[in-house]
């Protein structure tokens, strides 16, 4: 309590602050510009993403060896994992706003609030990461979920975009309300709302009963916000419902945030109780990975399929957290991977879509392979990458994860993962199946423009091309876990 | 009134308004008094601990969770506003478009 | 040798693969098959030469790291060559036969729109099979085994457009899903044991886990050693078509003939051979592993020759007699007898491909038409083909002198020498299978060379000899068909040339025992063969196939009367025209038929491969109306999750 807040202390958190100026900015260019003219928003965007993610890295170049700063008397901390997860937040963003103009511009519904929504929720996302306190921490979920709230509401003259608003908003606010009263019965228990403070006192107190309420309400806010069963009932109807752009937000960014989320209340504050909540995590994982796969299998709907296949992933995800420091670096590695194989499966739907014609049916992917031999096989890449066939990328992050559990002797959790993952490469290779065998039912072009083709051809190279970095994308990760 | 009665009070309110979402089937607008109404229990919870433990944390939270609330239920007025005029109703068994 | 040699070897089929896929329409049908012929040829004679160099001692084991992929914690993962004579023997034989259906298939795709596509795939596949023999390692290994599945799997399905193709192809990969799965969780417990995936340095530490066990169950020891010796041999009954994994390998007949020559006869199919071979060392800690893979090997060799005697279709026979002479292999590596193993393997892959492209001649000729029912007479038509394939036959049937008598007769008599756990039946099962295999193949002989001509008009009148490029590589396969076995015998079995490889325990070392008291040279070893049972037993098998299928069809209408079991029997042989793609057709009327129902059509597919899916799917529909659409429902499942978890966990 003893430094007064000044200028040096505030660049650690510039990034958070370049966002917020570029949120502000975008908001107000947003009212003088037409929707021909929104390049303007998007570029905005994109440079502010950019500044923010070379101050970000700024700190891990040359002599500057980091060190673990905590900020504003405990209610902040820029460490190593912040720092990577929050470029891979830049990374997928960068990938949203384009793919997102391009939907907006196809809907006629291009304004700039939803760029502005977009900025602040990345910021809620940054402060998710980075949040050292307990109200830090929840003032970071409720600026992403409101303005996602407002996001997958945008598209007001749908009925399913508002029905599906409504939704995650009921649902969301009773997840925060169970959060919250659970954060406030360990505050009971331990008396205070710091993490780091949280994590030396659950040892010291005996107050379990208390201890034990709070973690499980505290579990089913961090499992709502990953979207983990049986906390995923909102995520197929807010898939498919929401703007296409608005899901392919809320389907990459806020999962990297609710991992960090996730390690910073049950990983760092409560790491006492260990032995309590991998129980928990791992029925979660496992109702997550089973009830995902097997409800996908059902779906017509390449959204809803998705939002199925998200909670299988998310699963997927969560078992590494059973699996102690190497399995946090694994679901790290996993949920990073994740989000840009996520960006990618969504791009490619919007790539797809058009003027007044909307591909989210499965069988709008009908012989892709003679419209667009190369899409198709984008598609492919992305699709079995999903899927976990080797050699791409989504194949290391399940065999990651999976490595870590069975050093730990988690066999049989293993076992079910990897037959349900089986089970799960069905409905994968469906969407494959009808690419490459089945007549296409229409001739329509693919409209976008060039920049955006070729970045999500680069996104969906990026499921092979990974590889070459997975060696260093890994070590990132067993640094950051350790150094938390 | 020991710290017990305020938390079994916030408990009580708290599943009121759990049952509150669930058991009421007719207008989205109680879903939305049911969780102002879970976010006062937790408030209430706080209060008690923050005076039981002499601390002034919660209090700090609790200032913070009711601009939050508010700014909460602005969204979700604005949400129902979209909706009645898109629906003219606010039956909660309308919205069950999506599903399955 | 130098590494140049081997990573010209291993990618020359690459930059032929690439060349002709992407650049195939530049440089037009002509350039592709030059280009990818060339690339495969260049590998095959520097494959030759190592192998030459392996056995004049020029050249001594290879085994380097190539490239270093990744370091995580104590364990790299590293691309690498490990070259001696087992690895030799294999590129020799993958190469070499890679390269006759290089040629062959000049031949049979010249009119097919994928010609380019075609090859580029088939060099792919050489590449792939190369890492898959050259590896130094477990994960190289996994790459090329998966690798050649893929492409396998691409060609399966290479005429996509077929219904049935797509069937098969989809079937091929999930059984192979199954092994794979079995595979990878050998190559899981390997990495967990030794901490290395390097064959080299996990074969240095066995000897430290002779008699370590591990709990898979909590109360259930199982010896590791036998884990994971079980485990990747289940990757090797997927690959190598196995009971009960081999249901897919007939139904990837529907792919093109040379794909069923080269990938489903003699490469890919061998792969699970050759791993086992490779992991003698660990294979040999386990007598329960190794008669387990002694028993499916003993089921497979007989059962699956006896689906093959009610098969119509040219190639599906051939399909099912690949699959008993696998069998035979399997039952080799489980009597400990891996260079008998091998020496069949390589002896198989000639005429087996010879076979298959054999047939493929015949399927030419007949406007692809493989009906063997539609046949009968080709023989004054296309003398190369006939005279090729009676060469085959005959060293499939094990006729003493062809190569496959040399083979087979060492792999029953090192059965009959083994003491292991069950090599009884499997003796009995590889015994009989002899004189099944004699069946079967003679009748394919007769129903398609001989006899009277069954074709329609129109096809007869077309009816010739295929062009050179599809008979040459069929004269250069018989060559090595018929006197392979007599130079190679030695020096592969009883010379030790594979003692730097291959590792058998004193005790269980069969090959040896028949090298120091029944071999006495190839000719004494042709001499004796001719005293044998399974020699007796093949000329049964060739007289009960001459006498119905050259003598019974003419006395059919008497028979008829008089024996009607019997006529019913033939008549359901002859009855299925297009039984490759019906499954369900067919009674019970022989035993093959039987089993081929039973054990195939409805514990297989119906049960474990639809029935699983129809399972799930019904699960799944059922659990979809828990996602009602209703707030108050999701809400109500949040609460009564939370309840949950606190009565569990809290109270």
């Amino acid at each position: 309590m003893n430094s007064i807040l000044g200028w040096s202390e505030l660049t650690p958190i510039l990034p958070e602050l370049i966002i917020l100026a570029t949120a502000c900015i975008v908001l107000v260019l947003g009212l003088f510009t037409s929707s021909e003219k929104g390049g303007l928003l998007v570029l905005t965007s994109i440079v502010g993403v950019v500044f923010a993610a070379i101050t970000t890295a700024k700190f891990h170049m040359g002599d500057h060896e980091l060190t673990r700063q905590v900020l504003f008397n405990g209610n902040f901390v820029r460490d190593y994992m912040g720092d990577i997860l929050k470029i891979a937040v830049y990374a997928v963003m960068l990938f949203v706003f384009i793919y997102s103009k391009q939907y907006l511009r196809d809907k006629n519904i291009f304004k700039g609030e939803f760029f502005a929504l977009m900025l602040f929720g990345m910021l809620g996302i940054m402060i998710m990461i980075s949040g050292y306190n307990y109200i830090t921490l929840y003032l970071g979920l409720e600026l992403l979920a409101l303005s996602s709230y407002a996001l997958v509401a945008y598209d007001r003259d749908n009925m399913q975009s508002n029905e599906s608003a409504m939704k995650y908003f009921i649902l969301g606010a009773i997840a925060s309300g169970m959060l919250l009263y659970g954060m406030s019965m360990i505050y009971g228990a331990v008396g205070t709302l710091q993490i780091d403070h949280v994590a030396l006192q659950v040892s010291n107190t005996n107050n379990t009963m208390l201890l034990s309420f709070g973690l499980v309400f505290i579990m089913v806010g961090v499992a709502f916000k990953l979207g983990a069963a049986p906390f995923h009932m909102w995520v197929p109807d807010v898939y498919q419902g929401a703007p296409t752009a608005t899901t392919l937000f809320i389907s990459s960014a806020p999962k990297i945030a609710a991992f960090a989320f996730a390690i910073r209340l049950l990983a760092q504050s409560l790491e006492g109780l260990f032995d309590n909540w991998q129980h928990i995590i791992s029925v979660i994982a496992m109702l997550s990975i089973i009830i995902g796969n097997l409800f996908a299998l059902q779906q017509d709907n390449i959204k809803r399929l998705f939002a199925y296949s998200t909670i299988s992933h998310i699963g997927f995800m969560l078992l590494g957290f059973v699996g102690g420091i190497d399995g946090y670096a694994a679901s790290m590695f996993y949920i990073i991977t994740y989000a840009l194989m996520s960006v990618a499966g969504f791009g490619m739907i919007i790539i797809l879509s058009c003027k007044g014609f909307e591909a989210e049916k499965i069988s709008d992917f009908k012989g892709l392979n003679q419209r667009n031999a190369w899409f198709a096989f984008m598609m492919l890449l992305i699709v079995a990458s999903m899927a976990g066939f080797p050699p791409l990328i989504g194949f290391f992050s399940k065999l990651v994860v999976l490595k870590a559990i069975v050093d730990q002797g988690y066999y049989v959790m293993a076992g079910i993962a990897v037959v349900f993952a089986v089970i799960g490469s069905f409905y994968y290779l469906k969407i494959i199946k009808v690419m490459y065998f089945d007549e296409s039912e229409s001739d329509q072009e693919i409209t976008a423009g060039f920049d955006v083709k070729s970045i999500l051809s680069f996104n969906a190279l990026l499921q092979l091309g990974l590889l070459l970095f997975i060696p260093s994308i890994l070590s990132y990760c067993i640094k950051a876990i350790e150094t938390l | 009134m020991s710290l017990v009665h305020y938390l079994i009070l916030a408990g009580i309110l708290f599943v009121i308004s759990i049952a509150g979402i669930f058991i009421n089937r007719r207008n989205v607008l109680i879903l939305l008094m049911s969780i102002e109404l879970m976010l006062l229990a937790v408030n209430i919870n706080f209060i008690a601990f923050s005076s039981y433990l002499n601390d002034v944390q919660g209090q700090v939270f609790v200032f913070f969770i009711l601009t939050v609330a508010a700014a909460e239920a602005a969204i979700g007025l604005a949400i129902l506003v979209v909706i009645f005029r898109k629906r003219k109703s606010l039956e909660i068994d309308k919205l069950s478009e999506l599903k399955g | 040798m130098s590494m140049n040699i081997l990573l010209i070897i291993a990618l020359s089929p690459l930059v032929g693969a690439i060349i002709a896929g992407f650049f195939g329409r530049k440089i037009g049908k002509i350039g592709s098959h030059l280009v990818t012929i060339a690339s495969v040829a260049v590998s095959c004679i520097l494959s030759i030469q190592v192998l030459m160099g392996l056995v004049n001692g020029e050249f001594t084991v290879f085994n380097q790291n190539v490239y270093s992929w990744m370091v995580t914690g104590d364990v790299s993962l590293n691309v690498g060559f490990l070259v001696d004579s087992l690895t030799a023997l294999m590129m020799s034989v993958v190469t070499f036969v890679s390269l006759m259906v290089h040629i062959y298939t000049i031949g049979y795709m010249h009119d097919d729109p994928g010609y380019q596509r075609f090859f580029s795939y088939i060099s792919l596949f050489t590449f792939a099979m190369l890492m898959l023999v050259m590896s130094n390692n477990f994960l190289q290994l996994f790459f090329g085994w998966e690798a050649v599945g893929l492409v396998s799997y691409l060609l399966i399905g290479f005429w996509f457009k077929k219904e049935t193709a797509i069937f098969a192809n989809m079937k091929a990969f999930l059984v192979n899903r199954v092994g794979d799965f079995g595979f990878l969780i050998g190559i899981a417990a390997v990495m967990m044991a030794f901490g290395t995936l390097d064959y080299s340095e996990v074969f240095a530490q066995l000897p430290q886990f002779a008699d370590k066990t591990i709990s898979i169950f909590p109360g259930v020891e199982w010896s590791l050693m036998t884990f994971i010796a079980i485990a990747l041999f289940i990757g090797a009954m997927g690959k190598s078509a196995q009971a009960p994994l081999h249901v897919w390998l007939p139904d990837s007949m529907e792919g093109p003939t040379p794909i069923s020559a080269l990938i489903h006869a003699a490469t890919m199919v061998t792969a699970g051979i050759f791993m086992v071979s490779r992991m003698s060392p660990i294979f040999e800690m386990s007598d329960t592993a190794l008669s387990f893979v002694m028993l499916i090997g003993a089921f497979t060799a007989f059962f699956m020759g006896l689906i093959g005697i009610v098969q119509n279709d040219i190639k599906r026979v051939v399909a099912y007699s690949t699959l008993s002479q696998l069998g035979y292999m399997t039952v080799a590596l489980g009597v400990s007898a891996y260079s008998a193993a091998i020496f069949h393997l390589m002896t198989h892959a000639f005429f087996k491909a010879l076979l298959f492209l054999g047939a493929g001649s015949v399927i030419i000729a007949m406007h692809h038409k493989q009906d063997m029912s539609e046949m009968g007479g080709l023989k004054k038509y296309m003398f190369i083909t006939f005279i090729t394939m009676w060469i085959g036959t005959l060293a499939l049937t094990g006729f003493p002198g062809f190569s496959g008598f040399f083979s087979k007769d060492i792999i029953i008599e090192a059965t009959h020498l083994s003491d292991r756990w069950g090599s009884s039946v499997a003796y009995i099962a590889v015994l009989f299978g002899v004189f099944i295999t004699a069946l079967y193949s003679f009748r394919l002989l007769y129903l398609t060379f001989h006899g009277k001509e069954k074709m329609d008009n129109h096809t007869k009148e077309h009816l010739k000899e295929s062009p050179w490029v599809v008979t040459l590589p069929l004269v250069l396969l018989a060559i090595p068909s018929i006197a392979i076995g007599w130079m190679t015998i030695e020096p592969i079995l009883f010379g030790g040339f594979l003692s730097d490889a291959i590792h058998v325990l004193p005790q269980n070392d069969v090959v040896k025992e028949i090298g120091q008291e029944h071999f006495h040279g190839a000719g004494s070893f042709v001499l004796h063969g001719l005293t044998q049972l399974p020699f007796f037993l093949a000329l049964a098998g060739f007289a009960l196939a001459s006498y119905i299928y050259l003598k019974k069809i003419s006395i059919a209408d008497n028979a008829k009367k008089t024996f009607r079991p019997i006529y019913d029997l033939l008549q359901n042989k002859y009855g299925f025209d297009d039984f490759n793609q019906k499954y369900i057709a067919g009674g019970l009327v022989s035993l093959g038929n039987l089993l081929w129902k039973w054990s195939d059509s409805k514990l297989i597919d119906g049960l474990i491969v639809n029935g699983s899916a129809k399972l799930v799917n019904k699960i799944s529909k059922v659990f979809r109306g828990f996602q009602s659409g209703y707030i108050y429902h999701y809400a109500l499942v949040m609460a009564v999750a939370v309840i949950l978890f606190i009565g569990v966990h809290v109270i």
